[in-house]
């Protein structure tokens, strides 16, 4: 996965609180191979109608260039599942910009590339005022925790973790394999102290 | 002075980094058919398992509770997970195996799970093994796939959170009461961050069945994590069980198990307290957890929120197909379901059943129990007999129609009242209405046809 550390795009309003992993993906999706791509099936149920007729006027259905989300309190809330997020990105969103998000989501969208922007209500609230239903030119810099539209900055929220994660691109697996002694020796360690830690032969079926 | 938190935290911080994340050791890792994106990043690096024998798999998400698996893709998806256990060397429980059922239902059941283990697996109900004072939480695909390739995950550790909850629940009310309270006055969101400590006497006082139950819904308000510390109904309910330890390694874990709980003067980040009396049996009329309130209340009605929540609730209550100002105990319902990983276990069941018992549901409904085991364990007490007796339909155990994954599901506009964990739109099917409640209050709404206040059809009962 590559870093990013500017983006400018086209950023768009979704104003709906607690829009959950359920929404953001369907369950019945989620079997599919990633290799098909799962774009089309981003927030699939609020887009379209009960026969996948599209509904013209919902934002991405409005805005299919869109590539920075504005969303309300609580964006991601819900399942585990990675699949809300990829869904996002290959539809080609590459920020949300929310006052809060779901925890293991934010996770998610971190490992995959995504930025989580956390911002205060109020200045989630000067953006949807300024954006609205339309689509606006925004800039997004991740080192200096700014995002730029028109002549108006705004800041976020990102711990140093993460935005190393992003600029990086860096894949965790390869920064744990340079620890490898140091887990090898508390794995000794633990097995030592507290032996039961490791279960117990299997004595049922 | 540490919480449970820090103490748990401590015993599996492998190093620091300067960015301020902890490797941690990975004690237990549960995986399912849903964990197959993770496997395949583990097949595209050419990477081994690192712990096969710390790593369980078992067949829930899709698992068919009727007969054979509902479509191809389905099958595939249960194949694959079981062609992945046999590639790797993991021990999987398939659909044949007697030790199946849903991943938060089987962990403790089988002693995987216990005091004093982290335990991850992909999947936001992880939450449930906390009841145990285990670092339980739920993990995506891709730290999925690193704990499979070093069994260790980076964190960064969370605030603390102790919900205390004095007094006693009374009569008719339980875990998932006391649950849908906190949610209902904290928010969905309201947790975000922070690791929750449940203590007080209504705490102690709770089975694990109750005591997983309310840490299994710590993600519904918004926690990743819940934890209760481990006491003697801990010890008691592990001890025999296969995997976990027996004879003196028993005893020795049990006194480091004791050491398991907040220091007197433990600092939380954040403290809030209920009083358990004045819970009352609940319901949720939206389509988020936090749209929680006592049976006895009525639909909220827009014209008394502000404008914000206004929009919110009036499109609330046109997914739910609800009036403003309704009695909660007006609504009819279509249908019924007991079951998943929060309340499918052998006390919600004979919670259930002690409604039912001589009694016929005036709706359709399915029960599926949460694990083969409770499964032959109900079927050994009777209590499949009272379910079919009253009408509903005794199945198989898995996820089944709490997330509509395996081909059960709520047909559009259908109204559900379900023991599950998430009202969101279209989570038991695109457009159905479900409506969160205790195993006896769905049983009791089942014989009623519409939300109904259980406490007086106990009456004369044990509520089991």
């Amino acid at each position: 996965m590559s870093g990013w550390k500017t983006h400018l795009g086209k950023a768009i309003c979704l104003d709906i609180e607690n829009v959950d992993t359920d929404q953001l993906i369907p369950a019945r999706f989620m079997s599919t191979p990633r290799a098909e791509g799962y774009g089309s099936f981003l927030l699939h149920d609020m887009r379209s109608d009960s026969s996948g007729v599209p509904f013209s006027d919902f934002p991405i259905n409005k805005h299919p260039n869109a590539s920075i989300l504005i969303g309300r309190r609580n964006f991601g809330s819900g399942s585990s599942r990675e699949a809300a997020v990829y869904a996002l990105v290959d539809f080609g969103i590459r920020a949300i910009v929310a006052p809060s998000f779901g925890d293991i989501f934010a996770s998610n969208s971190v490992n995959n590339g995504l930025l989580p922007a956390l911002v205060s209500e109020e200045d989630a609230t000067r953006l949807f005022a300024l954006i609205d239903d339309d689509e606006v030119d925004l800039s997004i810099d991740i080192e200096k925790r700014k995002i730029t539209v028109g002549d108006q900055s705004i800041p976020f929220i990102l711990s140093e973790a993460w935005a190393q994660k992003l600029i990086n691109g860096w894949d965790d697996i390869d920064l744990t394999e340079h620890h490898r002694p140091a887990i090898a020796a508390y794995r000794a360690r633990r097995a030592q102290t507290l032996p039961w830690v490791f279960p117990a032969e299997e004595t049922a079926g | 002075m540490n919480t449970l938190l820090d103490k748990l935290w401590n015993a599996h911080e492998i190093l620091t980094n300067e960015d301020g994340r902890s490797l941690l050791w990975v004690d237990r890792h549960l995986v399912h058919e849903g964990s197959h994106h993770a496997f395949a990043k583990l097949a595209a690096r050419g990477a081994r398992v690192a712990e096969p024998g710390l790593t369980i798999g078992v067949v829930d998400h899709y698992a068919p509770t009727r007969g054979s698996a509902a479509t191809p893709a389905i099958a595939r998806m249960i194949q694959t997970l079981e062609d992945n256990a046999a590639a790797y060397g993991l021990t999987c429980f398939g659909l044949k195996d007697p030790r199946q059922g849903i991943v938060h239902v089987i962990g403790p059941e089988q002693g995987l799970t216990l005091p004093g283990l982290l335990i991850n697996c992909g999947d936001s109900h992880t939450s449930t093994h906390g009841a145990f004072g285990a670092l339980a939480f739920g993990i995506g695909a891709t730290e999925v796939a690193h704990v499979l390739a070093t069994q260790t995950i980076w964190q960064t550790k969370p605030k603390s959170l102790r919900i205390n909850v004095t007094g006693q629940l009374g009569p008719g009310v339980g875990a998932k009461d006391l649950a849908l309270a906190w949610i209902a006055k904290l928010g969905t969101g309201g947790a975000q961050g922070h690791a929750v400590e449940y203590s007080g006497d209504a705490v102690r006082a709770l089975s694990m069945e109750g005591r997983m139950t309310l840490c299994n819904l710590s993600i519904e308000g918004g926690a990743r994590f819940g934890m209760i510390a481990p006491d003697e109904t801990t010890f008691d309910y592990i001890s025999g069980r296969p995997y976990a330890p027996s004879g003196p390694a028993f005893d020795k874990a049990v006194d480091y198990w004791q050491t398991l709980s907040s220091d007197h003067h433990a600092e939380f980040d954040r403290d809030v307290t209920l009083d358990a009396a004045e819970i009352a049996p609940i319901v949720t009329w939206g389509t988020s957890p936090e749209d929680a309130l006592p049976v006895t209340a009525s639909v909220p009605s827009p014209s008394d929120a502000s404008k914000d929540d206004a929009e919110r609730i009036t499109a609330t209550l046109d997914y739910m197909g609800l009036t403003p100002g309704k009695a909660l105990t007006d609504v009819e319902i279509d249908q019924v379901f007991i079951g998943s990983c929060t309340n499918a276990r052998i006390e919600d069941l004979r919670a259930a059943a002690a409604v039912l018992a001589g009694r016929r549901s005036k709706v359709p409904g399915l029960v599926s129990p949460g694990s083969q085991q409770i499964k032959s364990q109900a079927e050994a007490e009777g209590l499949d007999r009272i379910f079919t007796d009253a009408g509903l339909d005794w199945v198989g155990a898995g996820c089944s129609m709490c997330v509509a994954m395996n081909g059960d599901s709520v047909a559009p506009g259908k109204r559900c009242a379900s023991t599950t964990n998430r009202n969101f739109r279209g989570r038991q099917g695109r457009g159905a209405r479900t409506h969160l409640m205790s195993p006896a209050m769905v049983a009791a709404a089942a014989v009623t046809g519409h939300l109904t206040d259980v406490r007086p059809m106990l009456e004369g009962r044990s509520a089991a």
